[in-house]
């Protein structure tokens, strides 16, 4: 995935590979710029220029999504990988009620269904979401920053995806009502049996939620492992620094940053990207480039030193 | 114990009069002092709607108490004199969250560090203030060399806003007030500010009020912690009592709801989510009472005094009527004090 800029291309996300699982909720994690994002929009093919997706292959089931044309991409949207995108509660229309939203998006893919039914559904959905019936009725303006959420999860299901795709659901809404919020994304994925991906940088969020966690920096993918192994022995160095780095309630007062900055996507370093900030860099770091391996069962990670 | 900065009483009604139908009561009857001679960190907890962004703006000045008083050294904010006005707004400094927003994007970041030096007329030459904005971006990790000159959009939201930070720090304030300065910025940088808001609490003096709705990040840095629900107090006190032993039932909900990087699942999404649909609490009773689980009929009536639980903390909750009342205006005499 690149993105073609006057000052040159600059590749956004390389050489990136992951297979979910069915039922699984795999986690996306790393600092903005990192490239979670264009990950997820390239599996959606939803970059728009100057990006560019410059190779590889997207499989869903037997279907691979780069060899479909643009309208039978917009209907995999959607009805087989839903996204709910960040900050997707403001993505509502304002002048629209909430059912004429769920309507919407049944109509535009053939869903053709008769007035009484159309209604049955919109509740259905949205009971499965935790909103009463009379939600159907209002606005977005006259819901609270949670049940717009919920809202649009309600749109997200509403076909049956396999896929869901979360991009920070939760990053605007308050602790209490984020995890309402996500317990309410575990349940209708275990009544879909669909599988999640989330992204974010909340690793909080993540380490509760997540079966098995990737950590992406400078645009690759540097650790895939279960998520207790990242959180009890992360493989990566720059995985122990992010876990390092969040606060607890157990320890008080650690402060422990992650020194220097991410690189700029287009000026990386040589080798390893990360290791102009690596305490554990070595010669070998600065000039090869660390092949994605399997360190341990299940858990693959990009170091030298593994 | 002079106290630098205090409010006594304060409430803040948007919209009509108190107790019209149509006001919100943003907060009331608020006291807190920040002592002048023990620097200290308070951190002030609560969920959008608690009031806790009012409070910071009562605090700075820049909005006026419907009722109560803000003073700051001994003057009340809202008619002190001009030369006073001018000392406040010196000594008291402000780490907003957006560090997007705050810069003209017109100016390059130069701009927020230069104009302080001129008008409080910090430094004698241009080379003396120079040296000041070199130090004080030193100071919160920052390179001069890579962040002075450059535009804001050139820079990461970590960098802004620790620039913010150096900002604040130049003007070598009394008081720092950061309205949730580290929630818009990724999670490996949000320790280092708050790692340099600490050390300028610790090698400076600078006292904090940590404006948040992070529990984590508050016991991380904060000495004494202020919970806010609704525009109303529910615990205050000493930051371990209050984290580790919660007693009011919402700060009990707010910790449950933390989710803990760990290899702990402390989170149970297995749950039926609960209702997130609130009724106007309306002005009687404890504004907790339409969410709580241990809620009874007094609780609908009038709302809750304070009572002194420990001799660090005050919880606002029937529950804990045993022990002794607090008046609202004397929460801050549970505040602990670090080696005092």
């Amino acid at each position: 995935m690149r993105y073609h800029t006057r000052a040159g291309a600059v590749t956004a996300a390389a050489d990136v590979s992951l297979e979910l699982i069915a039922d699984e909720r795999l986690g996306l994690a790393g600092e903005s710029g990192s490239g979670k994002s264009t990950m997820v929009l390239a599996i959606l093919r939803m970059i728009k220029p100057p990006g560019r997706i410059e190779g590889g292959a997207v499989w869903l089931d037997d279907l691979d999504l780069m060899t479909l044309s643009e309208e039978q991409m917009r209907q995999v949207r959607l009805a087989r990988i839903a996204l709910i995108p960040q900050g997707s509660m403001n993505s509502l229309n304002p002048v629209m009620r909430i059912k004429d939203q769920i309507a919407d998006a049944l109509r535009d893919h053939g869903v053709v269904v008769s007035r009484r039914h159309l209604e049955e559904r919109v509740r259905d959905l949205l009971q499965s979401v935790g909103l009463a019936p009379g939600v159907a009725d209002k606005f977005p303006h006259e819901l609270s920053g949670g049940m717009k959420q919920r809202a649009c999860i309600a749109i997200a299901i509403s076909l049956r995806p396999r896929v869901i795709i979360a991009d920070e659901p939760t990053s605007a809404l308050d602790v209490v009502v984020q995890k309402q919020v996500m317990e309410t994304l575990a349940r209708v994925q275990r009544d879909l049996g669909a599988s999640v991906i989330l992204v974010g940088h909340d690793m909080g969020l993540i380490a509760q939620f997540v079966d098995r966690l990737g950590v992406m920096y400078a645009g690759k993918l540097v650790e895939l492992s279960p998520v207790r192994d990242i959180f009890a022995d992360p493989l990566h160095p720059y995985t122990r620094m992010l876990v390092a780095t969040l606060p607890s309630l157990e320890r008080k007062g650690v402060f422990q940053g992650i020194p220097g900055l991410p690189p700029l996507l287009g000026a990386l370093p040589s080798g390893c990207a990360f290791h102009p900030r690596c305490p554990h860099a070595v010669d070998r770091c600065r000039t090869e480039e660390p092949r994605f391996r399997e360190a341990r069962p299940g858990a693959w990670a990009a170091c030298h030193l593994l | 114990m002079a106290a630098l900065l205090e409010a006594r009483r304060v409430s803040k009604v948007f919209g009509g009069r108190m107790f019209a139908r149509s006001s919100t009561v943003a907060l009331e009857d608020f006291s807190l002092t920040v002592e002048g001679d023990r620097p200290s960190i308070t951190a002030v907890v609560g969920e959008s709607g608690s009031g806790k962004t009012t409070l910071g703006r009562l605090l700075l000045g820049l909005l006026t108490p419907t009722s109560g008083q803000v003073s700051y050294a001994g003057q009340d904010l809202q008619t002190m004199s001009s030369t006073d006005w001018t000392s406040f707004r010196r000594d008291v400094q402000v780490i907003f969250q957006d560090p997007y927003e705050v810069y003209n994007p017109f100016y390059r970041v130069d701009h927020v560090l230069t104009t302080p030096v001129s008008k409080f007329k910090l430094a004698a030459s241009k080379a003396g203030g120079r040296a000041l904005i070199e130090d004080a971006l030193e100071a919160v990790g920052l390179r001069p060399e890579e962040t002075l000159g450059r535009f804001p959009h050139q820079l990461s939201g970590g960098q802004r806003q620790r620039v913010m930070v150096a900002r604040a720090l130049l003007l070598r304030p009394r008081l720092i007030v950061a309205d949730e300065p580290v929630s818009m910025v990724d999670a490996s940088l949000r320790a280092t500010i708050l790692g340099s808001l600490r050390k300028m609490n610790e090698e400076l003096g600078i006292s904090i009020i940590y404006i948040t709705h992070d529990l984590a990040t508050a016991y991380q840095i904060s000495d004494n912690v202020v919970v806010l629900y609704r525009g109303a107090v529910a615990e205050a006190g000493d930051v371990e009592l209050v984290v580790k032993h919660p007693r009011h039932p919402y700060t009990q909900l707010l910790i449950a709801s933390i989710p803990l990087a760990s290899t702990e699942r402390t989170w149970t999404t297995d749950g039926v989510a609960a209702s997130a649909g609130l009724p106007d609490p309306g002005r009687s009773g404890c504004t907790f009472a339409a969410r709580c689980p241990s809620a009874t009929a007094p609780c609908r009536q009038a709302a809750p005094p304070l009572f002194q639980t420990d001799r660090h903390r005050a919880v606002s909750c029937y529950l804990h009527q045993s022990a002794p009342p607090l008046d609202g205006a004397e929460m801050d005499k549970v505040l602990s004090h670090r080696g005092g």
